[in-house]
């Protein structure tokens, strides 16, 4: 039986409904609270480490699996690796949040080692959805680490955002592409208070026509501080573009740190970051439609993240 | 009904911009402001929507001083500006801002009819971010379109709405703007170089170095602004004789 955190925490992260339509694993204060495989999606326990091996047959159309991840009792460090291996020619969704919860005064952690290995042609769509809960002094943290490798002619857009609540974020993000492979990560990061953020994204430009677009928006409110570091190595004839936009409110800090390394004549490679407090015009614009002013910021910090 | 009465403007720097205007914009007409660049008119649209704040005079809507006023007790009070220069958000949507400004959810039948009074169709526009990515006659009918949607506004403020769209476009709007004034009994407020706005006002005020110069009705102005136009086409040229 999962408690009512739990299942608060995985309506929000995950869509949970009371149920999943499809294969899924739901990882409960570091323990498996309920698995389903599907005919075409096998959710295995890993040898020699906690976590899973999830197996995507070849040409598995249409599906979705869930594998999200709760910690709700101060104390836990939860650690799991989880292995995805994406079959040629599947096309599917993978859905895997994560909330932590403390209110006893003990801090909680996840951190969540994901491979994902994409044969050719494979396509998937990963999301990750965070956020912390709970009062009281005890820190909530998630890692998580990704490591990617993608086959000829395969896509993955990976689309994660931290809701908020998290006091402390270190996400390491790391990818080799092979030919004609497309690699498209969204992120976004809500940090308030004192919290702390620092994501680092490494993508190795591999194979000829590989392309990686990378795109990290972040909020930094209160006293909270977020670092972004990207790397991007063009190795052959490829494309690679990334963005960090960063809104700064109150005493928030942002350091963007991107790094490109071109090592072909044909790599292209561009880098934009823009760091800022929201323009006044925008919240001057939406006051004259009659929205208070927090109320302007507020909308304007929504749709930024949202998009 | 919107009255000006004697507002002035200057800049922190202590120079002038607007010199004791005096205007009124009655409902159900419409009202355009002309007038060199420069002369003052998005300044005073700024004041009237309450974006800067005189120095003196006083701003009535409906009898009621609002001069003292901050923008989102104006708006929520009926008064509605269409900027010269739209804004561009990352991250908001068509959608989101006709529906802020309407201050309700809207269904697509609604912000169909809302876009194609400026010539957009809603299909096409209805989820595009209002960011970098539009055109700039995109992004201008847009801007009017957020203060077309604005159901509770009594004065309709809107800078230079010509500017940068197609002729195509153009034919609907006259047509909304005339609905708006004859049907709905809005105060409209035009500020324009055009002469088809020009052509369907009932009052023509002209603004030039932070005064009105002239104002009138449509039939007392217009032929005369036409042959000042003319004599002052190129001041440069005539001092160079
Ligand atoms: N914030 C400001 N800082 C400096 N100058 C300003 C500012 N606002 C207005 N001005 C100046 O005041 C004058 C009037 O500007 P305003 O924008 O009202 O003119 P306008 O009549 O709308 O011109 P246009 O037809 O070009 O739109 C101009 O000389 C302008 O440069
Ligand atoms: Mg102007």
């Amino acid at each position: 039986m999962l408690d009512k955190t739990t299942e608060e925490l995985l309506g929000i992260v995950s869509d949970w409904t009371g149920k999943f339509n499809g294969a899924y694993n739901i990882r409960s204060n570091g323990q498996c609270a309920g698995r389903q495989s599907s005919e075409n999606i096998l959710i295995e326990n890993k040898e020699g480490a906690p976590g899973l091996v999830i197996r995507i047959k070849p040409g598995t159309k249409g599906e979705t699996v869930y594998i999200p991840a709760c910690v709700t009792q101060g104390g836990i460090d939860d650690l799991v690796y989880n292995d995805f291996y994406v079959g040629e020619g599947a096309d599917v969704i993978i859905v895997a949040g994560c909330g932590v919860h403390t209110s006893d005064g003990h801090d909680v952690r996840h951190n969540g080692i994901h491979r994902f290995i994409l044969d050719k042609g494979a396509k998937v769509l990963y999301k990750e959805k965070h956020i912390g809960t709970g009062a009281g002094s005890g820190a909530k943290r998630i890692d998580p680490v990704t490591e990617i490798e993608q086959g000829e002619d395969s896509y993955l857009e990976m689309d994660t955002i931290q809701i908020g609540g998290v006091d402390s974020t270190y996400r390491k993000t790391s990818g080799k592409l092979g030919k004609g492979a497309k690699l498209v990560i969204k992120e976004r990061i809500m940090t308030d208070k004192d919290q702390r953020a620092q994501t680092d994204f490494a993508v190795e430009l591999n194979g000829e026509d590989s392309g990686a677009d990378i795109v990290s928006r972040s909020v930094a409110k209160g006293n909270s501080y977020q670092e972004y570091h990207s790397k991007i190595s063009g190795n052959a004839r490829c494309t690679g573009h990334s963005e960090c936009d960063a809104i700064l409110a109150d005493n928030g800090k942002v350091n963007a740190a991107p790094e490109l390394y071109a090592g072909d004549l044909d790599a292209s490679l561009i880098h934009e970051a823009a760091i800022g407090k929201i323009a006044g015009e925008q919240i001057i614009k939406l006051r004259t439609l009659g929205l208070t002013e927090e109320e302007a910021e507020r909308k304007i910090i929504d749709g930024f993240l949202r998009g | 009904m919107l009255k000006i009465e004697n507002l002035s403007w200057s800049l922190g720097t202590g120079e002038s911009i607007l010199k004791n205007v005096s205007l009124e914009i009655p409902d159900g007409k419409l009202t355009v402001i002309t007038g060199p660049n420069g002369g003052g008119k998005t300044s005073l649209a700024k004041l009237i929507a309450g974006l800067e704040t005189p120095e003196s005079g006083s701003i009535l809507l409906d009898g009621e001083d609002i001069t003292g006023w901050d923008i989102t007790t104006r708006a929520r009070s009926g008064i509605g500006y269409a900027f010269q220069q739209p804004v561009r958000f990352k991250g908001l949507n068509v959608r989101d801002l006709l529906e802020l400004s309407a201050q309700k959810p809207l269904e697509d039948r609604e912000i169909c009819e809302v876009l194609g009074k400026v010539g957009l169709c809603a299909n096409e526009y209805i989820d595009r971010t209002i960011d970098a990515s539009l055109s700039g006659g995109e992004a201008k009918r847009i801007e009017i379109a957020t203060v077309l949607a604005k159901k509770d506004a009594k004065v309709l403020v809107f800078d230079e709405p010509e500017a940068g769209i197609d002729l195509w476009s153009f034919s609907n709007l006259i047509e909304a703007f005339e609905r708006l004034k004859a049907t709905e009994n809005k105060s409209l407020l035009i500020i324009s170089h055009q002469e088809r706005i020009l052509g369907i006002s009932d009052y023509i005020a002209v603004i030039a170095d932070g005064e009105v110069t002239k104002f009138g009705t449509k039939d007392e102005i217009l032929g005369g602004l036409l042959g000042d136009e003319k004599a002052e086409r190129c001041p440069l040229g005539k001092d160079a004789n």
